[in-house]
């Protein structure tokens, strides 16, 4: 099960509309990504509670159909 | 969805013991790379902590996730507050915040 880098920051999008997303696809092979993820919802929040906010806008699919994730989350600087 | 057997018994678990780690296979034994990557930096600071091997256990495996709300295994417990999976732990190891968090905690590591 595979998922393509679009559809993964597509989802991001949909529910941090302010989102600088940027993906890697580790391996080429669809499954593992690396993604680093800014956006001013992040302001004042822990890392676990940004991840969580992220794993949320995944809708599931993470540790399922997306099997891995490497996940950094900031926000905007300035 | 787990019950709440399965979340008392996580719940014992992280608050009876400083330092716990759900993680696929055994300190010694990893099963999984991101498994692997976290006991090496315990290891390398020194701290004492359990592993629980979540592919022994299906109720854990499965009730960690809702109990943490976060979809993946490693997770990381310090005296019963969730600290992270793989990413953040290596993240808060390269900056030093891991070291500190445990010293705050009065978790002892090596100096």
């Amino acid at each position: 099960m595979a998922m393509d880098a679009a559809t993964i920051e597509r989802l991001i999008r949909d529910s941090l509309p302010d989102a600088q997303v940027s993906i890697e696809d580790l391996r080429g092979d669809g499954d593992h990504y690396a993604a680093h993820v800014v956006s001013s919802a992040f302001k004042g929040k822990s890392r676990v509670q940004q991840h969580q906010m992220v794993y949320q806008a995944l809708q599931g699919r993470m540790g399922g159909e997306l099997h891995a994730l490497a996940l950094q989350t900031s926000v905007p600087e300035g | 969805m787990a019950n709440n057997v399965v979340f008392e018994r996580i719940k014992n678990e992280v608050t009876g013991t400083p330092v716990v780690l759900y993680m696929k296979g055994t300190p010694v034994f990893p099963q999984c790379g991101f498994s692997a990557a976290v006991v090496q930096i315990l290891s390398e600071l020194g701290v004492k902590f359990k592993g629980v091997d979540v592919l022994t256990d299906p109720e854990i495996r499965q009730g960690i996730k809702e109990f943490s709300s976060w979809p993946t295994i490693p997770q990381l417990y310090v005296k019963g507050e969730f600290v992270g999976g793989c990413d953040i732990i290596r993240e808060m190891f390269e900056t030093g915040e891991l070291q500190q968090l445990f010293e705050q905690k009065g978790v002892p590591v090596r100096a």
